[in-house]
């Protein structure tokens, strides 16, 4: 049996095949355009295609995502379900570490802490959605002040030691303040570590408040970004676990749910 | 400049020195210089009378854009900062300003200048600047009985209009006056941070929506979110709006319409309350110092 989990985030598109509720047979991914339907089916459709497998193939999907309305109710993906992305988080990051307690999940737009109880249930979570001085944009809002590629800036923020403050918390300051230190001729190294120290400030001051109990696991695109890992560890005294592709954990999670939802049928 | 290299939201500088005015004849020269996180300000007085002033981009180094702030204000006269009586400092870089006898916060500055340009009813102040939004609440002398103020998120501040300003590339004088000219209220943007609004206004102008309808769902949303902190101070009438999106009527008439309470129209510049009020309190420094009071 396989089931299908779909992740319409703000920035990217993730898609799980999953073969009986274990084994990850394809993972896909594209940039979320204009047109979030558009995007999404094109992913799937293509994800199916390299697969060698039809739509009629597939059973149960569910759906997650800050997008996930636009693909309701219309097909081809037309999922059995929606569910929030923090459901889809704490599902999925179990099944990858059943040790796990607290799932931080930072995306392009969101980030979000999830406690995560038995059998990958959620306890308790939080949100911050309102701000991009906590997500993945605030990285990519800043590379561009600083004229750098977003891939660059995690690497480029771990050659440095300095621990220079940020003072505006919002972005649209930031990029000002990033302005002003170019000018006072601090290093882009030194300039990229603050602002990924200045994101992971914020992001673990809103996990604090659910509290941190390990077993801790990142996931979300901002996982992949090395520099963030160091100042969130540091600012939350604990061991984080990153799985092998911290962005599809979602996808996985609603797959997982889709494959739940085949056995009560 | 060409037309894709033009910065919409760089708004004009300007200066004024008030006609048939002689300072060689004032008692007491009295000035007051806000530094604000976008904009500067220099307002000079003579016996408590607009005399100078001038209004420009706050620069890189605050102490830089005091002293050329402060000059412009003077240009065309033979009036030099050294002939001031005495000078007050004011606004987000208040600290800098060289020449200053004392800095004031630009919160009292503000309900003092309020006070003078709009008279003894105004119990409620909203200034909008650059970087922050302050409501104030004050008595009938223009002090400050108590005050809150967003200066954490661009959200409901200049900056972020300037944002939107390039965005859909209508010069920021302007934007107020575009984001009016649609015949019915288009729902607000439903992202509060100006990123997000920025990205969500791109969808839909691709979507096929007129400039004019997305500045009217921004400016709805940024008036909203200025509502609830005017909401959360309390608001009594009189009303009035300073600062530098005072001018922007987009703002200023939704304000009204979904307050239900009219602002006083200025009958100066609602940009110079903060400078205007630093003045004023030069004055009475002044005075103090002479022993007028």
């Amino acid at each position: 049996m396989i089931t299908a989990g779909v992740d319409v985030g703000a920035k990217y598109v993730k898609l799980v095949l999953l073969e009986d509720g274990k084994n990850v047979l394809k993972r896909a991914n594209g940039i979320v355009g204009f047109d979030l339907w558009k995007s999404t089916t094109e992913v799937f459709e293509k994800a199916l295609l390299d697969s060698g497998l039809k739509r009629g193939q597939i059973g149960q999907v569910v759906a997650t995502g800050m997008g996930r309305k636009s693909i309701q109710k219309k097909p081809p993906i037309n999922p059995e379900e929606i569910v929030p992305e923090v459901i889809a988080d704490a599902k999925g990051t179990y099944h990858l570490n059943p040790a796990v307690k607290t799932v931080i999940d930072v995306g392009a737009e969101e980030g979000r802490g999830v406690k995560v109880g038995e059998n990958g249930k959620v306890k308790d979570f939080v949100i911050n959605e309102r701000c991009a001085a906590g997500a993945g944009t605030f990285i990519e809002t800043m590379a561009r002040a600083l004229e750098v590629g977003v891939e660059d800036m995690g690497p480029l923020a771990l050659k440095s030691t300095k621990a220079i403050p940020m003072n505006a918390q919002c972005c649209v300051f930031a990029e000002s303040e990033v302005v002003t230190l170019i000018h006072s001729k601090v290093s882009k190294e030194d300039i990229a570590k603050a602002i990924h120290d200045a994101v992971a400030g914020r992001i673990a001051s809103m996990v604090l408040r659910l509290g941190v109990e390990r077993d801790v696991v990142l996931i979300g695109g901002m996982a992949r970004n090395p520099g963030f890992l160091p100042p969130l560890k540091k600012e939350l005294n604990t061991e984080i676990l990153v799985p092998e592709y911290p962005q599809f954990v979602g996808a996985l999670g609603t797959a997982l749910l889709a494959f739940e939802m085949e056995g009560k049928k | 400049m060409s037309e894709k290299s033009r910065e919409f939201w760089r708004w004009r500088e300007y200066r004024q020195t008030v006609p048939n005015m002689d300072w060689h004849e004032a008692k007491m020269v009295t000035a007051g210089v806000d530094i604000g996180s976008v904009g500067s300000k220099a307002v000079v007085m003579l016996d408590g009378e607009l005399y100078a002033y001038s209004v420009m981009r706050t620069g890189g180094v605050s102490e830089e854009t005091a002293i050329r702030v402060m000059n412009w204000a003077l240009e065309g006269t033979d009036l030099k900062t050294k002939n001031v009586h005495c000078l007050v400092g004011t606004g987000y870089g208040r600290v800098n300003v060289p020449f200053a006898k004392r800095t004031i916060t630009e919160i009292a500055c503000h309900a003092r200048g309020a006070h003078y340009i709009y008279g003894p009813t105004v119990r409620t102040v909203l200034d909008i600047g650059g970087q922050d939004c302050k409501a104030i609440r004050c008595d009938g002398r223009g002090k400050v009985m108590s005050f809150l103020m967003n200066d954490k998120c661009a959200a409901g501040t200049g900056r972020g209009l300037e944002v939107f300003a390039d965005l859909i590339r209508v010069p920021i004088e302007e934007v107020g006056k575009v984001s009016l000219n649609v015949e019915k209220e288009p729902p607000p943007v439903s992202n509060t941070c100006v990123i997000f609004a920025k990205a969500e206004s791109v969808a839909l102008l691709r979507q096929g929506w007129p400039k004019e309808k997305v500045a009217a769902g921004y400016h709805l949303a940024m008036v909203n979110r200025i509502i609830d902190l005017l909401m959360r101070v309390g608001i009594e009438k009189d009303f009035v709006v300073t600062g530098g999106v005072a001018k922007n009527t987009g703002i200023v008439s939704r304000l009204e319409r979904n307050l239900g309470i009219k602002p006083l129209e200025p009958k100066l510049d609602p940009i110079l309350a903060g400078a205007m009020g630093a003045a004023l309190f030069a004055k009475a420094l002044y005075e103090k110092q002479i022993g007028l009071r």
